[in-house]
């Protein structure tokens, strides 16, 4: 199917599309126009103006300051010219968009179905029973179980993946020919991610809408879409086929992406191994809250980094791997077993095992120079030489890739992945052997993320560093891993050789996690889908 | 709403960094408001006159406490002599009915009582309710349900009722301005500091940094120092600038029923006490001191708003009142931009 | 809905243990101070003799423990005061005795509480409807200039003390408009329309300023709310911004005005204080300050202890309400 076609036939044409919000152009000269039935990714980093583009399709840019420019027209509907009214009736009806984050999605005060029929009731002229009932089949057809009892429930009764689906039950219950997907499965595990884009594409199959898919992951477009078209800083990079542009992209910065995108499948070049066991979990247990209400976050899990080598810790959310990585640094004390460092029993902190965070924004304080903040172990370990303080941190900026001279200045100054960096510098001036990496680059756009794995890997060989990388993301640790440990529902499930794990996997929860995982390849993907729905057939 | 939308996409994560506390970035914010620039001068104007009230009434020629016979008519029980209830060159704003007591002192003094009482009580609210958030956001399960069990139990107490009672029991000999302030401090204000400072704490102490800090081999102690309690400076200011207008009501009102600061120390709330027998023959008896209170309560809100903004303007955005809106959100998106886009590229 | 339940139990708990504490708070800061407890506690004017005998009603020379354990006997059982010639029966809710007019305290409580309720409950009705209305309206409008006029208005009336308020009230509606008499209360059940005439002023110089409050918190939240993802995905549904507003932007502000009510009604006791004496209305506010200006400590104390377990007793029912309003509570 090409992109490009006539005017009259197509659901969504976009031509020369500009939003500026103030002095900042975040789509610049965008075109591009969806057939009927079709389904088109929008794929680029943070700040590629993707999710603006969504945004602008629904004319939800109206009203909040920002200029538009250009023309855009769904199903028929100048969204431009368009009244209010006119306006009204595109969103939903014609055009439903499913968001990012189901929870705040959905109003926490009202019972899902309730809120299915609300919207329902804006469109078709029907009684308030009738609604209902409508909201109940369409919460069927994506798959909610017991749908007529499930309706009264209110969002946070249900799941992550449960509410991503209601959401999507709310796009079908106006019979829209297009649904606008921004980032539908990125705030869900591997496992539900792949369970809503198999209904996605279920539902296209069936009910033949228009996608329009607006995703930073690479993988989720191959899996969900036939066209991808690649955006940076508001414009188009490149467009065609999602097959072809994957296998042969032929913009530098699309190759670059791609380049960046871990591969699940791609072992580990080695890493000299040692026998020498740096830190080591014998058991480890912890508990939280006390009495009829305590939860077991660790159960039973004895794990052993060794110098030089990096144990991956994977695992869905509520899997125990934080709890984990704390136990590690000594910031959570084990309610059972302990914690050894270099074989001897350990508690508390000890500044040779150091953690970096995930968030880059909360893991500085806001108020200190970054130079203040990475400085802090010289001077906790009493180092009063302000002019040795200075020059070591200079190193350790330099060390990490930024700029020595920026001591001054304060962590809002920097982007995402250079806050990481300062992290990694402040973890180094401890002058630790042991480094828990706790979802170090997960709130890090691709390209950025490769450079910081990179940059952990060559200060592991070059220090001989002990590392623990704890990810949700089965093909970041499968690329940085020697071993790796398969949490879920704080035990451990499969622990070895990281080739092994992956390659042959034993348990089938860890089968299954590796099937989820999203394929680079549309055919690969296609089959893995059949796969998938066979099972539920029988 | 797709501000949002548009925010998370253009600007990544840069509108979630915390808002740095920097004093000239909150002189800008604050500038940017007119109605706090506005409120800002009149509640210097006001310390100023508080300050300067020995001054100001030796300009005068008058002192507050001297009564003058002479200029009420005893014979219609004691209603000022002389048009707008003896206004003239001697006595700038008239004389108190029955006493003669010249008004203009005994405002500019009350400004002096008004504003010491009211910011005494603050800075013993904000001393005791940080003191107690902290411990209680900090210490273990058993000091932390204790405190909050006393916090709620101090919130929950009727404000005016507790300061009433209080001050039935305390011995006269109490130099009366410092012993409301204190019970004014010690009934309110302090309860809900508290529980704001202690979820604050809980907040903070969550943080990765503070993490980090103990990680670098700092000790708890320490930690909390350096990393918390400069946390704790922005809101803590925010809810004092606040405190402080409720305060001056609060005082304004137990003088008005007799019981706060007691004659001959001259006070708003005090002077309004017999205000309504006399409106019609002196109005600026009631209206002078109404007035004073409205305008120094008003410019404080406004103010503390003001600051509020100021220092957290995400918050802010959200829950203000209506003041400089605009501005403000063009001051806010100027400082990300430019500085954050440049990538990763070493 | 058994969760529910046990949340309420506990929250029912919670309050018995507060008004328990309560209690001992204020009798330790009222029956321990320095001094000579019993000379303050009859009062000024009482003579030795009378001084004595209060000294033994209130068992002066017993433990502290045991003291308190009278003080909360009287309170569920009763107790019988000797007057030195006769024996008077406090019946159960005894708060004891006033010993400057010689009455019980319950019994003073009883003939003003009606007046503080009828004073305090109207006022409630107008800054519920009024503070509410005027957050909706200038939520709705925000960013024109009726959103503005109103915002000025409700920070007027945040800043103005309630007696301000009542001292211009009464002067501009009584004095000088002459649209009503001064107010004189009469009870309900002789005249309901004399009872709500002559409260007018004192409902509207108690509400208004709570109102305000109301006004500002009704539109924080909801312009808070307006802010939320949730706005955004019924908007992108096509949901008018009329429904948008009263649907969900109301309700996501509903908790948070309860809350306040709870809070509200804490200071309302405080603002009827003021008002009632303002106004001459016979309450236990007016009755409170005569108590203090006096020193009849019984008196006082029991004023506190009531006026405490009703604000104990709102804050309870606000954060059952609450959870009603918002169910995520209860799992919490």
């Amino acid at each position: 199917m090409s992109l490009v076609e006539a005017a009259g036939t197509s659901l969504v044409d976009v031509r020369d599309l500009t939003v500026e919000f103030g002095a900042l152009r975040a789509v610049d000269g965008l075109s591009f126009s969806l057939a009927k039935g079709a389904a088109l990714a929008l794929v680029g980093e943070s700040g590629s103006g993707k999710s603006t583009v969504a945004g602008a399709l629904l004319g939800l840019h109206r009203g909040t300051g920002a200029r538009v420019g250009g023309s855009v027209r769904v199903a028929g509907t100048d969204v431009q010219a368009a009244t209010d009214e006119e306006l009204r009736r595109l969103r939903g009806a014609k055009a439903a968009m499913v968001f990012q984050d189901p929870l705040s999605s959905l109003d926490p005060y009202y019972a899902i179905g309730d809120q299915i029929a609300e919207v329902h009731r804006v469109h078709a002229r029907v009684s308030r029973r009738a609604a209902r009932a409508r909201a109940v089949e369409v919460l069927e057809r994506v798959g909610i179980p017991d749908a007529a009892r499930r309706a009264r429930s209110r969002p946070h009764e249900f799941s992550g993946g449960m509410r991503q689906r209601a959401l999507i039950a709310m796009a079908l219950a106006c019979d829209p020919d297009l649904l606008i997907a921004d980032e539908p499965t990125t705030a869900l595990d591997v496992t539900v991610q792949a369970q809503i884009l198999d209904l996605l594409h279920g539902l296209r199959e069936e009910t033949g809408m228009g996608l329009l898919l607006v995703t930073h992951d690479v993988g989720v477009a191959a899996e969900s879409v036939d066209d991808v078209l690649v955006m940076r800083h508001g414009r188009a990079v490149e467009r065609g086929p999602v097959g072809a542009v994957l296998a042969a992209p032929a913009e530098p910065y699309t190759r670059e992406l791609l380049d960046a995108v871990p591969r699940v499948d791609a072992r580990r070049t080695g890493s000299p191994a040692t026998d020498e066991v740096v830190l080591e979990t014998v058991g480890a247990r912890r508990e939280f809250g006390r009495g009829k209400r305590v939860l077991t976050a660790v159960d039973d899990v004895s794990v052993t980094v060794r110098r030089g080598e990096t144990l991956g810790v994977v695992g869905e959310s509520g899997s125990g791997k934080t709890t984990l990585g704390r136990m590690l640094v000594g910031l959570l004390e084990p309610t059972a077993g302990e914690i050894r460092y270099e074989g001897r029993p350990h508690t508390g902190v000890n500044p040779a095992v150091q953690m970096v965070f995930q968030d880059p924004v909360s893991s500085l304080n806001p108020r200190r120079s970054v130079g203040e903040s990475i400085a802090d172990p010289l001077r906790a370990r009493g180092d009063r030489d302000e002019e040795r303080i200075r020059g070591r941190v200079r190193e350790l900026l330099e060390r990490v890739g930024l700029d020595g001279a920026h001591y001054d200045r304060y962590p809002h100054e920097f982007s995402g992945g250079q806050r990481q960096r300062i992290g990694i510098a402040r973890a180094l001036a401890a002058e630790p052997r042991a480094i828990v990496c706790d979802e170090p680059v997960s709130a890090l756009d691709v390209t950025t993320q490769a450079q910081v794995v990179a940059l952990l890997g060559e200060l592991q060989r070059e220090l001989g560093l002990a590392l623990v990388f704890i990810a949700h993301d089965l093909a970041v640790v499968r690329q940085v891993s020697d071993r790796v440990a398969v949490m879920r529902h704080g035990r451990l499930v499969e622990y070895g050789p990281a080739d092994e794990v992956y390659d042959s996997p034993r348990e089938p929860y860890t089968r299954q996690l590796l099937a989820a995982v999203p394929a680079l390849d549309p055919e690969l993907a296609a089959r893995r889908r059949a796969a998938r729905r066979a099972p539920a057939a029988v | 709403m797709s501000e949002a939308l548009a925010a998370v996409e253009t600007a990544g994560t840069d509108l979630s960094v915390p808002a740095v506390s920097g004093a000239r970035q909150f002189w800008r914010r604050l500038r940017a408001q007119r109605a706090a620039l506005v409120a800002a001068v009149v509640v210097a104007l006001l310390v100023l006159v508080a300050l300067a009230a020995p001054l100001l009434t030796a300009l005068e020629g008058q002192d507050p406490t001297t009564y003058h016979p002479t200029l009420i008519d005893s014979a219609r029980g004691g209603v000022p002599i002389g048009s707008f209830g003896g206004v003239g060159a001697d006595h700038w704003l008239g004389v108190e009915p029955q006493t003669g007591r010249d008004m203009f002192a005994r405002l500019v003094y009350g400004a002096r009582v008004s504003l010491g009482v009211s910011l005494g009580a603050t800075l013993v609210q904000v001393a005791l309710g940080v003191a107690m958030g902290v411990a209680a956001g900090l210490g273990n399960r058993w000091v932390d349900l204790v405190l909050s069990r006393v916090t709620d139990i101090f919130i929950s107490m009727p404000l005016m009722i507790m300061a009433l009672a209080l001050l039935a029991i305390v011995p006269g000999s109490f130099p009366r301005p410092v012993l409301v302030a204190l019970i004014i401090a010690l009934v309110s204000g302090w309860a809900t500091t508290a529980k704001m400072v202690r979820a604050q704490t809980l907040t903070l102490k969550n943080l990765d940094y503070v993490a980090a800090s103990r990680l670098s081999g700092w000790s708890t102690w320490r930690t909390a120092v350096r990393e918390l309690l400069p946390g704790l400076a922005a809101p803590v200011i925010t809810y004092a600038a606040l405190l402080i207008p409720s305060n001056i009501s609060v005082e304004a009102a137990l003088s008005f029923l007799g019981v706060g600061v007691k004659p001959p120390t001259p006070s708003w709330g005090q002077m309004l006490t017999s205000a309504d027998v006399w409106y019609q023959a002196a109005p600026q008896y009631l209206l002078l001191p109404a007035l004073a209170l409205f305008v120094t309560v008003v410019a404080m809100t406004v103010f503390g708003d003001g600051v509020r903004v100021a220092l957290d303007p995400r918050a802010a955005s959200r829950l203000r009142i209506g003041t400089g809106r605009k501005r403000e959100a063009r001051v806010d998106t100027a400082v990300p931009s430019g500085e954050q886009r440049k990538e990763d590229r070493p | 809905m058994s969760g529910f339940t046990g949340f309420v139990l506990r929250r029912a708990i919670g309050a018995v243990v507060t008004l328990f504490v309560l209690s001992v708070v204020i009798y330790v800061v009222f029956y321990v101070t320095p001094g000579d407890v019993a000379q303050i506690t009859c009062g000024p004017r009482c003579s030795p003799a009378q001084v004595h005998q209060v000294a033994q009603q209130l068992h002066l020379d017993d433990p502290l423990y045991v003291r308190y354990w009278h003080f909360l006997q009287g309170i569920f059982v009763g107790q019988d005061f000797s007057t030195g010639t006769s024996v008077e029966h406090c019946a159960a809710p005894c708060l004891g005795q006033s010993y400057q007019s010689g009455r019980q305290v319950t019994d003073i409580l009883l003939a003003k509480l009606p007046v503080s309720f009828s004073l305090v409950l109207g006022a409630m009705v107008i800054w519920l409807v009024l503070g509410i209305g005027t957050g909706v309206l200038s939520a709705w409008r925000r960013g024109r200039l009726s959103e503005r006029v109103l915002t000025a208005v409700t920070l007027a009336g945040v800043a103005t003390p309630v007696f301000v308020i009542g001292l211009i009230l009464m002067i501009v509606v009584c004095g000088e408009l002459q649209l009503l008499p001064f107010p004189q209360y009469v009870n309900f059940t002789d005249d309901p329309e004399q009872w709500a005439w002559n409260l007018l002023l004192p409902w509207l110089s108690l509400a208004l300023i709570e109102a305000a409050n109301f006004a500002r918190l009704t539109r924080a939240s909801m312009l808070e709310t307006l802010a939320e993802d949730h706005i955004r995905t019924f908007r992108a549904y096509g949901v008018g911004e009329r429904a948008v507003i009263a649907r969900h932007a109301l309700r996501g502000a509903t908790a948070s005005v309860i809350a306040l009510n709870a809070v509200t009604f804490g200071s309302a006791i405080g603002g009827a204080v003021l008002t009632e004496t303002l106004f001459g209305l016979p309450g236990i506010g007016q009755e409170l300050v005569h108590a203090v200006k006096v020193v009849d400590l019984p008196v006082v104390v029991g004023m506190v202890l009531v006026t405490g377990f009703f604000v104990i007793l709102a804050n309870a029912v606000a954060d059952v309400l609450y959870a009603v309003a918002d169910r995520r509570v209860v799992l919490a």
